[in-house]
């Protein structure tokens, strides 16, 4: 079969959602068949429904290259950029042969395909104030920052405010106060930059809001949405972490207590025992947590659940009130565990999108991942392929002194050879990763002033 | 076949009946579950929140014991969440060996180690997989003819796609749909079916927790399902421990029976809803009487 670029054009079917609001007429479907090859985009697609069949067809689009993040949209039900969701592969994804195409979700929509970025994206965006506030004095040049502090934030900086976690953020969709994705995503950026003053202030805002950090629900919605791969679910965990183990800051959501009397209770029994964390999360991670108000209040307004699962035998008052465990060697084990890990003077954390994985973990990729189909053997040796193909000068950028500017060409270090990628679309393996950031560490306080503007509607 | 059997902590806690379940249906389908007694739980997220590298060595640990056991083709699960957090730290534990290397020094001591490229199954990948949906058909008794089963997914076990092994060949967003078909059921589409239960966030914002289960729930009403199932037992909790209150929140009555997969399977196989355990749970089985025996009604009741 000749590469998707050698095909010549053929029909696509495309399923567009309208919608205007001041015309007083419902959404509805208007379909639309177009004839491009098919490595063209969604948003190629839509432009030429537009300039020959109905002009009124609304969409946002500036750069078309997966830089300015204005061309967010649904396709077939997932949030893609339409410039940088290729016509085969939404053919393959679509269920009946026609292309879906719908406005982002979590946000009014202006018209068709146009949503309104500034009622809830930008508004969420400002929420965190993402700029630097500065430690003082600031010097009158170059601001310098240690080289790995910078590469800890590269990943939330290669953001392009494109608004496809804020789309399907599920936290979001029940309680639309949520910060959300993006934008805690972006006060990541500046909780994990040196030379910013106000890192605890800045927590303890997002700790203790009831619709900050807290109200993630680490559903892994925004981290498959991310076309830049920003992960903003994990950013999200950073930030508890820093609160929590680092900032020592309690919450007024139980976030905090949470996760001390999880992982307390683990320590203290090797297995979960729910009956003693749904008390210590609101009253304190002690045997006394469960006579704190807070837990009784919580208790009472649980009743209608409880009385149930104790009358049919889902829960025994035995049950509840004896921990189940692990074996008493296997428990010691596990509490070293526990003291050797958290007894270190750093955390060590690894984050793939920046060590990326080494050429062996590359090798057996498709094996650890899906095990048994003998089919894999062909998908093994394109990953194999994808892994040992050297990626040409830069591909692997993740350049700390224009991270905002470049972050729309610049590959993220980390990724993975998919496994049905072709090999000359792997971004190759850099187990060097390190040396990307080699020119300088400098960064000028306002670097994020220009990805504010940017979208043009047409 | 013979696996390394991870029940996790909330089938032998909250969820009894889906630990009770697995080994009932276990044996009907020639799978030898050799339990992990020594293995801790697995954060659930919440331990790699706190501390990534703690839950990366405790499932390390856990990894290591499975790979132990004589003779086990691979690791199986009964919870999504178990399988996405398990999944999350062997996807780190398997792409960089100096980390690995740092991790193993710490189970050193017990004489434990990790090997990558451990297989780790939930229970429904494994029912695909590796046992098939047309040897699984083949065993049916009691097929759930005209019963209206709504798959839900939940988080876990369908994202990130690429950790989880998904792509156009794997179709594990999917295996609830083909499951329930093989099993002679009719599928029913909702809108909830692959979204949050609202669980992780229950101590945190209840009453955003209760509106996620109760909308989810509400959906597969309005879609007419007779019942949902789950492979997850903290979707679960959400949707049939916590449905009174969920009930509450959203203000309407939604009384939607919430099976795990075990139980489901269990039932087409012929087991008796109590073996499954099934009056156990907080909404009554009733929808699934007008279908299955009368059996099934004294179970209930």
């Amino acid at each position: 079969m000749p590469e998707a670029h050698d095909r010549p054009p053929q029909q696509f079917k495309l399923r567009l959602r309208r919608y205007d609001p001041e015309s007083g007429q419902a959404p509805y479907w208007d379909e639309h068949t177009v004839e491009l090859e098919p490595h063209r985009s969604v948003l190629e697609a839509v432009l030429q429904a537009r300039d020959r069949f109905d002009g009124s067809i609304g969409i946002r689009c500036s750069c078309r290259q997966a830089i300015c993040g204005s061309c967010g949209v649904r396709v077939n039900g997932e949030p893609a950029l339409a410039c940088h969701t290729h016509l085969d592969a939404a053919l393959s994804g679509a269920p009946e042969g026609v292309i879906e195409i719908e406005p982002m979700g979590n946000m009014p929509v202006i018209k068709d395909l146009i949503v309104d970025m500034d009622e809830v994206h930008w508004k969420k965006i400002q929420r965190v104030t993402p700029w630097l506030l500065a430690k003082q004095p600031v010097p009158e040049r170059e601001y310098l920052v240690p080289k790995e502090s910078m590469v800890d934030v590269t990943q939330t900086m290669a953001c392009i405010q494109c608004g496809a976690c804020v789309s399907d953020c599920l936290a979001m969709e029940v309680d639309p106060g949520f910060i959300g994705p993006a934008a805690l995503a972006k006060a990541y950026r500046f909780v994990g930059d040196p030379r910013d003053a106000e890192q605890h202030e800045r927590l303890n805002d997002l700790a203790q809001d009831p619709q900050g950090i807290f109200d993630c629900t680490h559903c892994f919605k925004c981290v498959e949405a991310c076309p830049k791969d920003v992960n903003p679910m994990g950013q999200i965990m950073r930030l508890r972490r820093i609160a929590t183990s680092d900032q020592h800051i309690v919450d007024q959501n139980n976030g905090e207590r949470h996760e001390k009397a999880f992982t307390g209770l683990i320590k203290d029994n090797g297995l979960l025992w729910e009956a003693e964390l749904l008390p210590r999360s609101y009253g304190g991670n002690s045997f006394f947590g469960k006579f704190h108000p807070a837990a009784g209040k919580e208790l009472v307004s649980s009743l209608p659940s409880i009385v149930k699962a104790l009358l049919r035998g889902k829960v025994t008052p035995a049950g509840a009130l004896k921990p189940h465990k692990i074996p008493g060697e296997d428990l010691k084990r596990v509490q070293s565990i526990y003291d050797r890990v958290e007894g270190r003077e750093e955390r060590y954390e690894l984050n793939l999108y920046i060590a990326g994985e080494d050429e062996a973990a590359a090798d057996e990729l498709v094996t650890a991942g899906v095990a048994s189909g003998a089919a894999d053997t062909a998908d093994a040796q394109v990953a194999e392929g994808a892994a040992s193909a050297p990626g040409p000068e830069g591909t692997t950028s993740t350049d700390p002194t224009g991270p905002e500017e470049g972050a729309g060409s610049s590959a993220p270090a980390g990724e993975a050879p998919s496994t049905t990628a072709p090999p000359e679309a792997g971004t190759g393996q850099d187990p060097e990763i390190e040396k990307t950031g080699e020119e300088a560490d400098a960064v000028g306080p306002g670097e994020d002033g220009e990805d504010t503007e940017k979208g043009s509607e047409g | 076949m013979k696996v390394a059997y991870w029940p996790g902590c909330v089938s032998r806690g909250f969820t009894p009946e889906l630990h009770g379940s697995m080994a009932k249906v276990a044996p009907l389908l020639d799978i030898e579950l050799v339990q992990l007694d020594r293995a801790s739980c697995c954060g659930a997220g919440v331990i790699a929140e706190h501390n990534q590298e703690l839950a990366d060595t405790l499932n390390a640990r856990t990894f290591a014991l499975a790979q132990q056991v004589q003779g086990a083709d691979l690791m199986m699960n009964i919870c999504s969440t178990c399988q996405g957090a398990q999944s999350e730290c062997q996807e780190r534990l398997d792409a960089n060996t100096e980390y690995r290397e740092h991790v193993n020094s710490t189970l050193a001591p017990e004489g434990l180690s990790y090997e990558k490229g451990l297989t780790n199954k939930n229970f429904l990948w494994l029912l695909v997989e590796e046992i098939g949906l047309d040897a699984l058909a083949a065993k049916v008794k009691q097929p759930l003819t005209n019963l209206r089963v709504g798959p839900f997914y939940g988080c876990y076990i369908v994202r990130p796609r690429n950790r989880l092994g998904i792509d156009a060949d794997h179709r594990r967003d999917n295996y609830l749909h083909e499951l329930i078909a093989a099993l002679g059921g009719t599928v029913v589409d909702y809108a909830g079916m692959r979204k949050c239960c609202g669980f992780p966030i229950i101590t945190m914002n209840k009453d955003a927790s209760l509106k996620q289960a109760g909308r989810h729930l509400g959906d597969a009403v309005d879609a007419e399902a007779d019942c949902l199932v789950t492979p997850c037992p903290l979707c679960h909790l959400n949707l049939d421990l916590q449905q009174p209150l969920a009930e509450r929140t959203v203000g309407r009555e939604l009384n939607m029976p919430v099976l795990h997969l075990p139980q489901l399977v269990g039932l087409a196989l012929g087991l008796e809803p109590k073996e499954l355990g099934m009056n156990r749970h907080v909404v009554r089985p009733t929808s699934v009487i007008d279908w299955s025996t009368s059996v099934v009604g004294s179970a209930a009741a």
